[in-house]
């Protein structure tokens, strides 16, 4: 029987490992060194408000994966040695494949900043960073900073505000989430964080983090020279594929581990998917190389389960969705709406009195044809869009 | 604002203490005549000998030493009629409930003689204390929203040392009211003058429970108003929920004793209502003219016609979440304490067997009830029918409702008795899963598997499970309280009544994946 190993317990790898187990007999390994059993890494800040605990995260019980025979191994993979399809662990036996699956995800951005190893400097994206952020709270703090205004960035100061901790938030752009919200969308927003007593700073970047005789950070530069005292900076300015341990091998690579439409790396029987994954070129043309949310590492482990049990599937995701909370503000995406209407394009925008629900249309100008649509604090249909 | 919830929370602490130590602060003095109204012809012949020589004319500090005394008295006399086996002097009647009699009755001093105050003092205070604890979150919490910060941070509400105090103090408390009522006789005290006024006689210990019951959810009903108050949903089933305690299980059954009626929550359908088809109950409403044939007619109606025509079309949560009382204090004192049901598997077997289990028990027990009604034979199979009835009103009725149902909150969640024991849930469940419009939408592709769903559903469902396959979840057990609506950061899950048809989707396409679908 062959062997299938998954690198990576993430949610493209155990979707795949998941659909190769109901479509075949195959022996299935599962290999990953953040936590032995599949967590729910959009749910980190729920831990650390105190809404769940950590197993609350884990969306199955530990008898799923003896039941469907999913072997998991928590062991960190140091190399690759494709030509004798072999895999060195740090603390186990090498590990054999007939195929491989590589789902290892992302990565904070760190942008070389001074003082970005600092105590007291941290990424979100693991379990470990969210226990590393306990630890660094745990005395209580005066401020955090956060630099970086995405979606990571926002939860990041909900979590810190949840234990009244002040939060200044430091965004490049004129306004939040500005390279993908147009501007009354983003203003929106922006209303509700300052209503949530976020201290927001657009225009300011981070320019250097100081330190204290311990090695701690005690503030923060900014690019107007301001300093901040703070004993937390949250580093959330974007992610990136988590490739460091495959640099200098066989295996193509650019920002992340590119792949054919088949989620084909270069080495045979290797594939790369969800954040991880680069596509060549996309096979959709309105999406991006690299799409790093939790729906399409979803469907690429759907879809690459296919391909390894012998029924060859190219990646054909439907239309772009996506979906996000801003403190009490729920947001979905449809399609595509860009921060900016395009040259043939015109927005529709309507909000009520509370300035607290709105919806965006985008559409062609002459045609009318439906480009996307945002939605903000309403819930609309998926299936309705889909049709 | 902080200070305010301090001062509010030290006042409830006042309220509650004043209520749980009234019956050290009494005192109490029997006489002759008490004994003589207190007791029927039968007791007091034979009772009244001893209880003169070791109660009358004696002041009493605490209403335990009356009723152990006469409990006592009460049980030896009937031993020894039994032993003699004179069979026709045997006292049948609850010797708790009749001591509790002696005890209010014999009250006096200065408690029995400021029952206002006292009744200000703990009522008052405990609701006053709430009320302050809870107002302030309104901007405490800052925007409406979901709130449920630091549940797992705390020891109240994450099985903490408050929170097993709280479960014991609801286990004793339930204790002495079903089965040592006497003991509570300085707390019914404090309700004679309400109950009085409703329905006209003095409070019995299910008057005090009723009072307790209406005031605790009122109550916990602001904090669910403040909680809640971004989601039209929550609102409207906590205001449903909160009208038919009030006016269907307390105010209503309480006049119409008052017009001389029969009393009856007209709201509250067999099984749950176990011993609607009793006897005795079958002959008082049977006795009680065109009224009583009415309640007889609408408690048959409502089991066999109204529940499942419901069910049918807005599913559980019309009877479960809108009206039931259980459910309504589940939903208001229980809303901190809804993570605590168990998601696992083996609970969810565990369930299956139990709660149909009990609704098997409900029915051959009204089976037998019922038998005995008509041919007038008591037993059947060579069981005493009266005995099975005890043995149900003992289990399910009061430790499984009761003394478990609403005791264990605090560690294993708020709906226990709804979820394991309820024969009424039990039955409408079996309408919900396969024959009713009513089931929850998993909105295609959009969940992200955070497990706030699973976390907050009281009734141990894990939605997640079904969220993430973008499958409908159609499960017997769940009450349609929409908590894990409102919760779902990503608006995935929503209650929806619909045409049967496609309402179970076994395997379904995740949504957003054109390829898998092309592939089918
Ligand atoms: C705080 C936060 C909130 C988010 N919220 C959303 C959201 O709301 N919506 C959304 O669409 N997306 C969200 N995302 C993004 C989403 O979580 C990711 O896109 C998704 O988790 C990526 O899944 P993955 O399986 O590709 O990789 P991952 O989940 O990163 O899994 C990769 C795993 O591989 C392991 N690994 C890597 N290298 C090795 C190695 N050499 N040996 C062994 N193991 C290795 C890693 O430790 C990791 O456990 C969020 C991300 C974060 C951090
Ligand atoms: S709460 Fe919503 S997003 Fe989270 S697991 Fe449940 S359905 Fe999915």
């Amino acid at each position: 029987m062959e062997n299938i190993v998954i690198i990576g317990n993430g949610i493209s790898g155990i979707t795949a490992a998941r659909h190769i187990r109901k479509k075949s007999n195959l022996n299935i390994t599962v290999i990953s060194s953040e936590t032995k059993y599949f967590f729910s890494r959009t749910a980190l800040m729920y831990i650390y408000m105190g809404h769940m605990k950590f197993e609350h995260t884990q969306p199955y019980e530990p008898w799923f994966w003896e039941k469907n025979r999913i072997n998991l191994i928590q062991d960190y993979v140091e190399t690759i040695d494709f030509k004798n399809k072999s895999l060195s662990l740090k603390n186990g036996q090498p590990v054999k494949y007939d195929k491989l699956i590589l789902a290892v995800g992302s990565k904070p951005n760190k942008f070389g900043w001074p003082g970005q190893d600092l105590k007291g400097v941290q990424g979100l994206y693991s379990y470990q960073d969210l226990l590393e952020l306990e630890e660094n709270t745990k005395n209580g703090i005066k401020r955090a900073v956060i630099v970086g205004g995405g979606l990571i960035g926002i939860e990041l100061a909900e979590m810190l505000l949840s234990r009244n901790y002040p939060v200044t938030f430091l965004v490049r752009e004129e306004s939040f989430w500005g390279n993908i919200l147009p501007k009354e969308d983003s203003e929106l927003i922006m209303r509700h964080m300052a209503e949530h007593h976020v201290d927001l700073k657009t225009e300011t970047e981070l320019k250097e983090i100081i330190p204290d005789s311990n090695g701690r950070v005690k503030s923060i530069i900014t690019n107007n020279g301001e300093e901040i005292e703070c004993e937390l900076v949250g580093l959330t300015a974007g992610v990136s594929p988590n490739i460091n341990f495959l640099k200098n091998s066989e295996l193509d690579l650019d920002k992340g581990i590119l792949i054919n439409e088949f989620l084909e790396t270069n080495q045979k029987d290797v594939y790369a998917i969800g954040d991880c994954a680069q596509f060549k070129q996309h096979p959709k043309k309105d999406r991006k190389p690299i799409e790093q949310v939790w729906y399409t590492g979803r469907m690429m482990g759907e879809t690459v389960a296919n391909t390894v049990c012998g029924k060859k599937l190219a990646y054909n995701p439907g239309h772009w969705f996506n979906s996000a909370k801003f403190f009490d503000i729920e947001y979905q995406t449809y399609g595509w709406v860009f921060n900016k209407a395009l040259e043939n394009e015109e927005h529709f925008f309507w909000q009520d009195k509370t300035g607290k629900i709105a919806i965006r249309l985008a559409y062609d100008k002459n045609s009318r044809l439906f480009h996307g649509i945002n939605t903000y604090g309403i819930r609309m249909r998926h299936h309705a869009f889909d049709k | 604002m902080r200070t305010l919830q301090k001062i509010g929370l030290i006042i409830f602490i006042i309220g509650i203490t004043i209520f749980t130590f009234s019956p050290f602060i009494g005192s109490y003095k029997v006489t002759d005549d008490i004994l003589k109204t207190g007791l029927s012809e039968q007791q007091y012949a034979n009772l009244s000998k001893k209880l003169n020589e070791k109660l009358v004319g004696q002041t009493f500090s605490f209403a335990w030493q009356i009723s152990s005394v006469f409990v006592n008295e009460y049980e030896l006399k009937n031993e020894e009629f039994k032993s003699k086996e004179e069979w026709d002097k045997v006292m049948y009647d609850n010797p708790q409930e009749v001591a509790l009699s002696l005890t209010k009755s014999s009250a006096t001093g200065f408690y029995a003689t400021n029952i206002l105050l006292f009744f200000l003092l703990s009522f008052g205070f405990g609701v006053l204390g709430a009320i302050m604890y809870f107002l302030p979150d309104v901007i405490l919490l800052g925007p409406p929203g979901i709130k449920n910060n630091h549940i797992y941070r705390r020891p109240s509400t994450n099985r903490g040392l408050i929170a097993y105090f709280v479960f014991a103090y609801l286990i004793g408390f339930y204790i002495l009211l079903y089965f040592y009522p006497a003991q509570l006789t300085n707390q019914i005290l404090l309700v004679d003058p309400l109950s009085l006024l409703l329905n006209g006689n003095p409070a019995s210990r299910w008057f005090l429970y009723g009072v307790l019951y209406c005031t605790v959810m009122l109550t916990m009903g602001v904090r669910m108003y403040i909680k809640y108050r971004n989601n039209k949903y929550q609102i409207f089933r906590t205001t449903s929920v909160l009208f038919f305690q009030v006016a269907f299980a307390f105010l209503i059954p309480e006049l119409l004793i008052r017009f001389n009626m029969p009393s009856m929550d007209f709201k509250n359908a067999w099984p749950l209502n176990y011993s609607f088809f009793f006897d005795w109950n079958i002959d008082n409403l049977l006795n009680s003219g065109a009224i009583g044939a009415f309640m007889l007619f609408w408690g048959i109606v409502l089991t066999l016609i109204i529940v499942p025509v419901f069910s049918y079309f807005y599913g559980k949560r019309w009877y479960c979440s809108w009206v039931c009382g259980c459910g309504g204090l589940a939903e208001t004192l229980g809303d901190p304490y809804r993570q605590h049901s168990n998601k696992t598997l083996k609970a969810w077997k565990f369930e299956r067997w139990i709660v149909h289990g009990v609704l098997v028990f409900a029915v051959v027990m009204t089976g037998a009830a019922l038998y005995t009604f008509f041919t007038n034979q008591n037993t059947l199979l060579g069981i005493d029918t009266y005995s099975i009835q005890k043995a149900y009103g003992f289990l399910i009725g009061s430790i499984f409702a009761g003394v478990i149902g609403t005791g264990f909150y605090p560690i294993f969640g708020n709906r226990v008795w709804c979820r394991f024991g309820c024969p009424l849930a039990a039955y409408i469940g079996i309408i919900q899963r396969f024959k009713s419009r009513f089931r929850i939408t998993t909105n295609g592709g959009q969940c992200i598997s955070c497990g706030n769903c699973s976390t907050y559903c009281e009734q141990g469902i894990d939605v997640r499970w079904y969220a993430q396959r973008g499958e409908n979840i159609v499960r017997a057990s769940c009450v349609g309280c929409g908590v894990c609506s409102a919760v779902c950061p990503r608006g995935v899950l929503k209650l929806e009544n619909g045409p049967e048809q496609d309402r179970i989707i076994e395997n379904p396409i995740i949504i957003g994946n054109d390829g898998i679908k092309l592939n089918l």
